[in-house]
Order: C-alpha cells, then structure tokens, then sequence
C-alpha cells in the first residue's frame, strides 16, 4: 500500500489566525478518507493545499511522493468536486465535462464519446445538451462528478459535495459515491461537517477540531475509542463527564464520556454498574427510540436513549420525578482531555 | 370562558384611508404595476421612442436645396446622399475611429478591471474606482482643450519623447497615412487618443462589474481541470466577462459615432458624423440629411448587437 498524499507539519496561517496547525497525515492509496470537523475547523482549508488552491505556510505536503509545495492545481494528479459544483454557465453538460480532456488536445470526437460514457456512468446520458442552470442541484452534483473522473485521477478530492441537498437524496448520493469508489478503486478524500455522512462511507475519519487533527481512525474505532472529549461529542452523541464529576461518581479523576443508548435505568441492569441518581427533565420522541434528559447532581444534564416499545415511549418516571440511571462500567469511555 | 372572553375581545377598529388603499394594491397587483411604471414608461415612450419615430420620419423628408425649406414628401433621397463619396468618407471615417477607440478602450480597460476585482482590496480598491471615476467628474470640453495643450509642440508629451530620444520614431509616425498628420494634436494619432482617454472609463465600470460576476471557484474548477492561466482566460473568463466587453464598446462605439467636439478641435480637417449632423441642421438648416446621418450610427449599433448576439456574446448572460 503506497501513500497517496501525506502531509508532514503542516500549517497554514492566515495572518495571525492558523486556520491549519502542524498537521502530520497519511492518506493512504484507495482509501475512502473523510476530513470530519465544525466549520472553521480547518479541514476544507487542508483539501485545498491537497488541491493547490492554497499553499503551506510552513511543511511538506507530497501526492505520490512528490513535493506539491509550489505546484499550481493544474499540474497536480488530484481532481476536485466543488462544494457548489462550480460548473461553467457558458457550456452545456457535455461541455463542461469534456472540459479536461479539451485541455490536453483530445480530439473532439474522442472527448465527447468519452464524456457520453462518463455521463452514462453517473446516469445522465440524455442531459448532454442542457445547460447547468436547467439542471436540479442531484443533477448538477453528478455532471461535477463526471467533469473530474474523466482524467482518471487517482485522487479524487470531494469538498462537502452532499451539502446543498436534501436529506433523501443526500443518503442516495451517500450509497452511489461508496460504490463508485469501491469500483474505480481511487482514493476519495472527502470533507464533511456530518459525522453520519463520514461514519457511513469513509474507510477511516479524521476529526478537525481548531486547525489540528484530533485523532485518526476508523469509524468504529473512532465511536468506540474516542481519544478526547471533542472527538466523543462530535462523534455520535455523548455524555462526557470531567475530572472531577468523575472523581464524585466513580473516585478516579479522569474525564470519560458514556453513550446515552448505553444508560438504562437502575433497574434494568445488574452486575458491574455505576449508578446515578438524578431528576427526569424531559422525554423527546423520536420515533424508534426517545431521548430522556435526566439532571443529575442537580447541575448535569445527562441524555438517555431507550427503544421504543410497540412504537411508544417507555418512561421511567413522571417528568420531574425521580430516576436512577445506570450504565455498565465498561461502558465508560476513558478521555485524553 | 373560552367562547366569552373571545366574544369580549374588542372589534377590530375601521381601516384608515392608507390602510384601504394598501388592501386595493394588495388585491389589485396590476393597479401596483401601473403606479410603478406608469410615469417612466409615458417618459420613455414619449421622448426616447416618440423623438426616435420622429428622426427616423425626418429622415424621409425632402430637403428642397434652392429655398432651403423641408416639406414631408417622402424620399431615398437623403440615404442616396449618405453613399455620395464625400459624405460615405465622413461615415467611413467615423467608423474606423470608432472601432479602434473601442478595440484600444477593451485592450487597455481589461487588465485593469481585472485587478481591480480580482486583486484590489481595501483602500486600493476605492482608490482605483476614484480614479477610473474621476475623470468623468471634470467638463469633457476641459479635457479635451487640456489635451491640445498636452500634445503642442512645446507640450509634455512632446517634450518627453524628444528626451526619450524617441523623436525620429515620432516624426515618422506622422508621416504615415492613417496616423499621421503635421504634428501630434492635428494627427489623427492624438485624435485616437484623446478619444480613447475620454470613452475609457465607460468601457472598464462595465467591463468591471461583468467580471465581478465570475465566480472565483469557476477559475479554480478551470485550474484544477488542468488549465493554464492562458486557457483559464480564454475558455472561462473572456467567455463570461464579454458581455461586459460588448456593453463597454457601444458606449465606446456609439459615443464616438456621435461626438462631433472631439474631430473639430483635434486632428487633421474632415468631417466626423456628428460633426457632420451639426453642420446639416445647424448652419445649412437640412434637417433630414441630418436625420439620415444620425440614423447611420443606430443602424450600426443595431446590426454590431445582432452580430455579438449569434457570436454567442450573451449566452454566460
């Protein structure tokens, strides 16, 4: 498995802000690579030095081994989807996607039977002719697609592609783009602010969090093992206790975060438990399971998730009554800070 | 005690004469159209078609040489006039001067607008808008008499390319046929360029904000699709920003076609258009040659619009 791009401390500043901080990454070849982070946390900063739109302040970013510092994006191996697909007004879709292949002398006949296959492939064929603007964002989405797989990248670098539509399609999107790069066996580096959308297609996530990367993992490891209270929260949901909540509940001072689908009510469980108890603040539905918001050491907000029974909520308790949770101690997922 | 405090609750008080007619225009969209454009539609149709209408007529009048009276017969007269050597000169004349000021304002406004939307920020930016604008603040007829003491044998201009060791260079220009003449301000070289400096900026605003509109990620697609700069600018933004180009060269083209100060104070001697239209319904009286010239220029608009437009110049639009 050869490295497909590696960044080695790289920073990125921006007058005095460091929009990318001394980040040390391993991308490796085929791989589908989710840059996972809130906005402003860097990671679309750091797609862009992979694309060149941007450049290092300081370090080394390398696309098979060869120094990109200083190379413009078009004489870099990478191709971009844009966030709002930036396709040209002035062509049509045949156009815009033969737009690569033009570049480099494809004759013409040859470009346009390749940019009928590649439309073929995201299932256009027949909107060769129309203009982007009489396209549905889904639509707009693909023909990008298509403009940057035609020069058979073997890095394909997709910034929050999936952000502009909606949630049915988005999920559409999610399964086709897995597929597609299971069958090109390029590798996919992908930025998203939605953790689902990372969790579900990515082969490993790196979580943004200020400029630097918080841990690198795959989702199962990075749900499981969250290395710090960020990542834990960012992550799936999570109720991450501090040192010294910590220290209360279970006498050792070191911060740990707990799954609300982990916590039960006391009842419910035996064995090697920690038990809290706390008041029922409120009960939201949500369909396959409920959330209850339990206050606990009247000051902590603890959610709790439980399946639905027959399609109902079943309460512990009276809003505003009293509850005991608990949850297994393995359960406790021990934080770095 | 539901039903009885509802019933309690105080009537709605009576609309206000305001609030009646806002309920009118709200259920009356067109009366809201009407009051929009109403007055300005009157205006246009009244002073811009109507004198329009009016020229275009007196255009068709006959112009009777001996008493210098016009009557409304119609005739082709006027236009045969117009294809007479001496008086196509003066069309022909125009017209290249009008394509060269136009070609040299996009040459010179491009680059410049370019910087200005794509690199200019902060102070920079207003600063390049102050001094593309201010010219236009001054009296175009000082600019013009500025211009002749610029270019004046013992003006600057002069004086620098004499220093430039540049003189023979210039002495030769002007002895070339369709640049030259007895010096710089009766050249039809300093005539190019003092319209040039007058059009300039009516062809960089539009040229301007139409590359306003190109999306900075349009650029970085192109570039990443594998495009040169050079490839970047002719596939992406010339196609996008020539709208902006065409809007620029009819101001430039048509403000040209029209002016008839700029021929008479620079340049060698020969008519322009506009000069020539003054000449006709001023001190000769000949009202429909006059109109038949004037109509010269909004033909050829017309036909350059038609031309930009199956050249695909509006399709980014």
């Amino acid at each position: 498995m050869s490295i497909a791009v590696q960044f080695q401390q790289v920073s990125r500043h921006y007058d005095s802000v460091r929009a990318v901080d001394d980040i040390s990454l391993d991308i490796v070849e085929g791989e589908f690579f989710s840059m996972l982070g809130p906005s402003g946390s860097g990671k679309t900063t750091s797609l862009r030095l992979i694309a060149g739109f941007e450049q290092p302040s300081i370090g080394s970013i390398r696309i098979f081994g060869q120094e990109a510092a200083g190379l413009p994006p078009n004489l870099r191996a990478v191709n971009t989807v844009f966030q709002d697909y930036a396709l040209f007004p002035h062509m049509n879709v045949l156009d815009n996607v033969a737009y690569g292949l033009m570049l480099k002398g494809v004759s013409k006949d040859e470009r346009y039977r390749r940019a009928e296959e590649m439309l073929e492939m995201v299932k256009l064929g027949q909107y060769g002719t129309r203009r982007p603007a009489a396209l549905s964002g889904g639509q707009r989405q693909r023909v990008a697609l298509a403009r940057a797989l035609i020069l058979q990248p073997r890095v394909l670098l997709l910034d929050e592609p999936l952000g502009a539509l909606d949630l049915k399609l988005r999920e559409q999107m999610q399964t086709e783009l897995k597929a597609l790069q299971r069958r090109l066996g390029i590798t996919f580096i992908y930025v998203t602010h939605d953790q689902g959308e990372a969790m579900s297609m990515s082969d490993r996530v790196a979580v943004f969090n200020k400029g630097r990367i918080e841990q690198v993992a795959a989702p199962q490891l990075l749900y499981n093992q969250p290395a710090t209270a960020f990542v834990a929260d960012f992550v799936g949901a999570a109720n991450v206790f501090d040192g010294e909540l910590a220290g209360t509940l279970v006498g050792q001072q070191r911060a740990f975060a707990v799954r609300p689908e982990r916590i039960r009510p006391a009842g419910q469980l035996d064995g090697d438990v920690v038990r809290v108890p706390g008041k029922l603040l409120d009960i939201q539905y949500l369909g396959a399971v409920s959330r209850y918001e339990v206050e606990v050491f009247g000051q902590k907000v603890v959610s709790m998730v439980l399946p639905n029974e027959n399609g109902n909520a079943v309460a512990p308790a009276e809003i505003g009554a009293a509850v005991t949770l608990a949850w297994p101690r393995q359960a406790m997922l021990p934080l770095a800070g | 005690m539901m039903t009885a405090s509802l019933s309690a609750s105080p009537a709605v008080p009576p609309l206000s004469l305001w609030q009646r007619l806002g309920v009118a225009l709200y259920r009356h969209p067109g009366l809201q159209l009407a009051l929009l454009l109403g007055l300005p539609l009157l205006w246009f149709l009244v002073v811009y078609i109507g004198s329009l209408a009016t020229l275009l007529a007196q255009s068709f009048f006959t112009f009777d040489d001996f008493t210098m009276e016009v009557s409304r017969e119609l005739t082709l007269a006027n236009y045969q006039q117009l294809l007479q050597p001496a008086n196509f000169d003066v069309v022909l004349r125009t017209l290249v001067m009008a394509s060269a000021v136009s070609l040299a304002s996009a040459v010179l406004a491009f680059p410049l607008a370019y910087y200005m939307v794509r690199y200019a920020r902060g102070w920079k930016k207003g600063f390049f808008y102050v001094a593309v604008m201010l010219p236009m603040w001054a009296s175009y007829i000082v600019k013009v008499y500025a211009w002749t003491v610029l270019l004046a044998k013992d003006g600057i201009v002069y004086w620098s390319y004499q220093h430039l060791g540049l003189g023979g260079a210039v002495d030769w220009l002007m002895t070339l046929p369709l640049l030259g003449g007895n010096s710089l301000t009766t050249s039809h070289l300093g005539r190019f360029a003092v319209f040039t400096y007058i059009w300039l900026p009516f062809m960089i605003l539009p040229v301007q904000a139409a590359l306003e509109r190109v999306p900075t990620n349009l650029l970085q697609a192109s570039s990443d699709l594998g495009a040169s700069g050079a490839q970047t600018f002719r596939h992406v933004i010339l196609p996008l920003a020539f709208p902006g180009v065409v809007a620029g060269s009819i101001f430039t083209f048509s403000l040209t076609l029209g002016d008839y100060i700029i021929p008479q104070i620079i340049g060698p001697s020969g008519l322009f258009i506009g000069s020539m239209v003054y000449t006709m319904q001023g001190s000769i009286g000949n009202m429909p040659l006059a109109a038949a010239f004037t109509v010269v220029p909004v033909v050829i608009i017309a036909l350059y619009l038609s031309g930009a437009r199956k050249l695909g110049a509006f399709d980014a639009l």
